[in-house]
């Protein structure tokens, strides 16, 4: 969910963004205030209370989070006698060991304080606690604070999802009538520029390419924020190389791109871009690109495929990063927020 | 977040020194370590589950029991037991009779297909082939200018009639690319193809149409090593759909520990004939199974390491020293003499290197000056023989002359007196069985004192029991704890 003002010399714009409790819709009298809300935000779960005035919705894109999950627990009984075969379950989708026996504790525990017996009971069960555990009231992106143009840096390892993840991304924030600026500071690869460029195309964005091939990407994003500024942009997102996050001469040029982005403009959002099928190096990555880059969010890829992402319950626990974006395909509308819920859901398969 | 293998094991294996023989106690305790180490390695559940089930049926054969050392016995079996898994013999490329060989690429998105075609081509190239690269991936925006950036760069032509970005048949581009190759003679077509879901039925019926238009004679199937549980769905669904002649693993530079390798092997039985290890389009090589299955483990050199300390340290001089503990005769002769046989292991940093993790312990690294092993024994050595069997006669005007004599500060020497009467202090409690925690104790002995287990064993002359021994435990095989310990030894910052 992303508010802009629609006067751009007006007051800074508020967005308040997707909220995963329905309490909060208790918040909508706020909004009368508001004049110029044009739609009422009712198909989606969060609740939007903006605070100025003259502010455009951009509705969220539907998606189908479950189809990947039900796969999971059909392999299984699901009873109390067989409550550690879930921790195998939890295993297989990647949660890791440590996570997999912290939850399956959790729910033994709360099983017996309720009494629940049957599967859909201990369905139930599981679900809750997943999507309390990983609910967070910080998982909107940060385009709140009113100093646009809000900077989005991606970063991640190779192959993630980076460069696709951008053009959704853009051309969502586009529909809601964001004016947005790309930044090609992926100067690597070999034509990640050009594949930036089409999404640019495609998503009705500006693009700040490299003057020279292989151009230091600090150099790029530098200009990138200039122009940014220039053409009254409401955000600037910087595409940066895949780097693996061992190799230490890639990251200390993150932080350099980060510096010298720090020099023109605040970064509103650093997004770390996880590939779901990544197992427990998701770990590491989240880590040392966090040390580098500060990162404020995840963005979870290729969730449209057969692997669950459940690293991202940890990651969200022990690196306290909320996960923010979900990738479900490789089409401009395949991608959407992060819902605990739906997410707890897909993977249980049962609400 | 997770010790690695080794750290682990050699605290499961503590336990187990002082008899000699494993039980089936013993064995599982051990295993459960192993099956953790495998899971957070990423290799998928249900093969973790029949590997555990297999080495367990080695361990609990003779060869276990009969072994010298039990426990380095079962990491033995873990280790064999993965590289059979991952291909005991590496298998070359398939050459055509009539050539082209036609090498068809499949994978995941973002796997690193179009990369690896790259490498491939260059490396083939350099074998005196002359390849031809075939853009197939016309979904990904821009793959096909990729591809040609990528031949460009390696010196490859790229056939490519259509510009991708989601227009062309990538089927007839395959047909085509045959023909194409056969006119102009070249020997070996890669072709690469756009990155699908194992769960995308159309997509993968596409890339099975590739295959029946190409008729390859390798399809190899391009997995990304830092892949979690769903290879195991991922590897299947290719073999069903595409099928695949060998395995390459991709982004192997990273430090992934890659147990999607395991996974794919044992699931497709299919070998792995390629890893890709880096950025440059020379970082590509055959695949190793047995560096794999020591990554996999998180093991480095664990073996080597084992064997070596136990040659550094005498049994004898072990005895005799655990005597002197107890009769609380240790001097500053033996401190020395400690110190040489740790130093008999070779150098302490290099025997870290040999270390699995030792990477993430860089700084930690730089923190042991072996330089201080140096000065220490250059103090020691400025001592009279009365001095070094009688610390307590040290008085300023010796410690200065010893100063002077070692080219080192009074300071050092009053600090490795100390250092030296602490260690003294706290083996002589040990060697007695007593509780070993002693307030002012420096914090790395009170690690390498800490098992229980070793009270009394000194006497039988078992091989932890001895200090040194402990020390070069410290110093070696828990690099983690590496910051603080063996400060008694004047070895830590």
């Amino acid at each position: 969910m992303f508010w802009r003002k629609k006067d751009k010399a007006a007051t800074p714009a508020v967005e308040e963004v997707i909220v995963q409790e329905p309490e909060v819709i208790a918040q909508e009298v706020v909004a009368e205030e508001i004049v110029e809300v044009h739609e009422e935000p009712a198909i989606v779960e969060g609740i939007v209370v903006p605070e100025p005035t003259e502010l455009v919705k951009v509705e969220l894109p539907k998606r189908n989070l479950s189809k990947g999950f039900k796969a999971v627990f059909s392999r299984i009984k699901f009873d109390v006698e067989n409550l550690d075969d879930l921790e195998d379950v939890l295993i297989q989708a990647d949660f890791g060991v440590e996570a997999a026996e912290e939850i399956v504790a959790a729910v033994k525990v709360r099983a017996k304080k309720n009494g629940s017996k049957t599967e859909a009971e201990l369905k139930a069960v599981l679900t809750g606690l997943l999507t309390e555990k990983m609910t967070r009231d910080d998982a909107a992106l940060n385009l709140d604070s009113g100093a646009q143009p809000y900077v989005i840096l991606v970063v991640g390892v190779n192959g993630a999802g980076k460069t696709t993840t951008i053009g959704k991304l853009s051309n969502y924030l586009v529909e809601g009538g964001a004016k947005v600026t790309l930044g090609a500071a992926d100067t690597f690869r070999a034509a990640a520029v050009e594949q930036l460029e089409t999404w640019a195309t495609r998503s009705n964005s500006e693009i700040v390419k490299p003057t020279v091939e292989g151009q230091d990407p600090a150099a790029v994003a530098y200009e990138a924020v200039e122009r940014a500024i220039a053409n009254g942009s409401d955000v600037l997102i910087i595409d940066t190389a895949g780097r693996l996050q061992n190799k230490q001469g890639l990251m200390d040029e993150l932080g350099k791109i980060r510096r010298v982005i720090e020099k023109q403009l605040p970064i509103s959002e650093v997004l770390l871009v996880l590939d779901s099928t990544t197992g427990q190096n998701a770990m590491t990555q989240a880590k040392a690109f966090t040390e580098v880059a500060a990162v404020t969010g995840i963005a979870l890829t290729k969730l449209d495929g057969s692997a669950k992402g459940g690293i991202v319950y940890a990651i969200q626990d022990q690196l306290n990063i909320p996960v923010k974006l979900v990738g479900v395909g490789e089409g401009i509308e395949d991608f959407g927020f992060f819902d605990a819920k739906e997410f707890a859901i897909g993977l249980v398969g049962e609400r | 977040m997770f010790g690695n293998l080794s750290e682990r094991l050699v605290e499961t294996f503590k336990g187990l020194r002082a008899k000699g023989k494993l039980s089936a106690a013993d064995i599982d305790a051990t295993l459960r370590e192993i099956r953790k180490a495998l899971l957070e390695a990423d290799v998928a559940l249900e093969v973790v589950k029949t590997f555990i089930a297999s080495v367990r049926e080695r361990a609990l054969g003779d060869e276990v029991s009969k072994a010298l050392n039990p426990a380095q016995q079962v990491v033995q079996i873990v280790q064999e037991e993965l590289i059979v898994i991952l291909g005991g013999e590496a298998r070359r490329i398939q050459f055509a009779k009539n050539p082209p060989t036609v090498i068809m690429l499949a994978g995941l998105q973002g796997s690193g297909k179009t990369t690896l075609a790259g490498k491939l081509a260059l490396w083939l190239k350099e074998q005196g082939q002359t390849p031809l690269l075939v853009a197939c991936d016309l979904q990904r925006p821009n793959a096909v200018n990729q591809l040609q950036v990528i031949g460009e760069r390696v010196g490859v032509p790229v056939f490519a009639p259509e510009a991708g970005n989601g227009s062309g048949n990538p089927v007839s581009v395959a047909k085509d690319s045959i023909k194409h190759a056969k006119q102009k003679q070249f020997s070996v077509v890669i072709v690469d193809t756009a990155g699908r879901l194992g769960i995308d039925e159309e997509l993968m019926k596409q890339a099975n149409d590739i295959r029946k238009a190409t008729d390859p004679d390798e399809v190899l199937f391009v997995i990304d090593s830092m892949i979690g549980q769903d290879a195991v769905n991922v590897a299947k669904a290719f073999e069903d759909g595409v099928g695949i002649t060998g395995v390459v693993l991709t982004k192997l530079d990273g430090d992934a520990r890659g147990g999607a390798a395991l996974s794919v092997a044992q699931v497709t039985g299919k070998p792995i004939l390629f890893s890709s290890t880096g950025e440059g389009m020379d970082a590509f090589e055959p695949f190793y199974p047995d560096r794999m299955a020591s990554r996999i483990l998180d093991m480095g050199d664990i073996l080597t390491l084992i064997e070596q300390a136990q040659k550094s340290f005498d049994e004898e001089e072990a005895m005799v020293m655990a005597e002197k503990m107890a009769k609380d005769a240790f001097t500053l002769e033996d401190f020395l003499e400690q110190m040489q046989q740790i130093r008999k292991m070779g150098s302490i940093k290099s025997m870290l290197a040999m270390m699995p993790g030792a990477g993430k312990l860089k700084g930690q690294l730089d923190n042991i000056d072996e330089k201080e092993i140096d000065h220490t024994e250059a103090i020691i050595r400025a001592m009279t023989p009365k001095e070094r069997r009688d610390p307590k006669i040290l008085n300023g005007s010796r410690r200065l002359r010893i100063a002077k004599g070692s080219g080192m500060t009074v300071t050092d020497v009053n600090s490795l007196v100390n250092r030296f009467e602490q260690a003294a202090k706290m083996m002589k409690t040990m060697a007695k069985g007593g509780n070993p925690g002693i307030p002012g104790m420096p914090p790395g002995m009170g690690r390498a004192a800490m098992p229980k287990q070793n009270k009394g064993k000194a006497k039988k002359g078992s091989k932890s029991g001895n200090p040194a021994k402990r020390a070069a435990e410290i110093a070696g095989i828990q690099p983690p704890k590496q910051d603080n310990s063996g400060s008694s030894f004047g070895l830590g910052g």
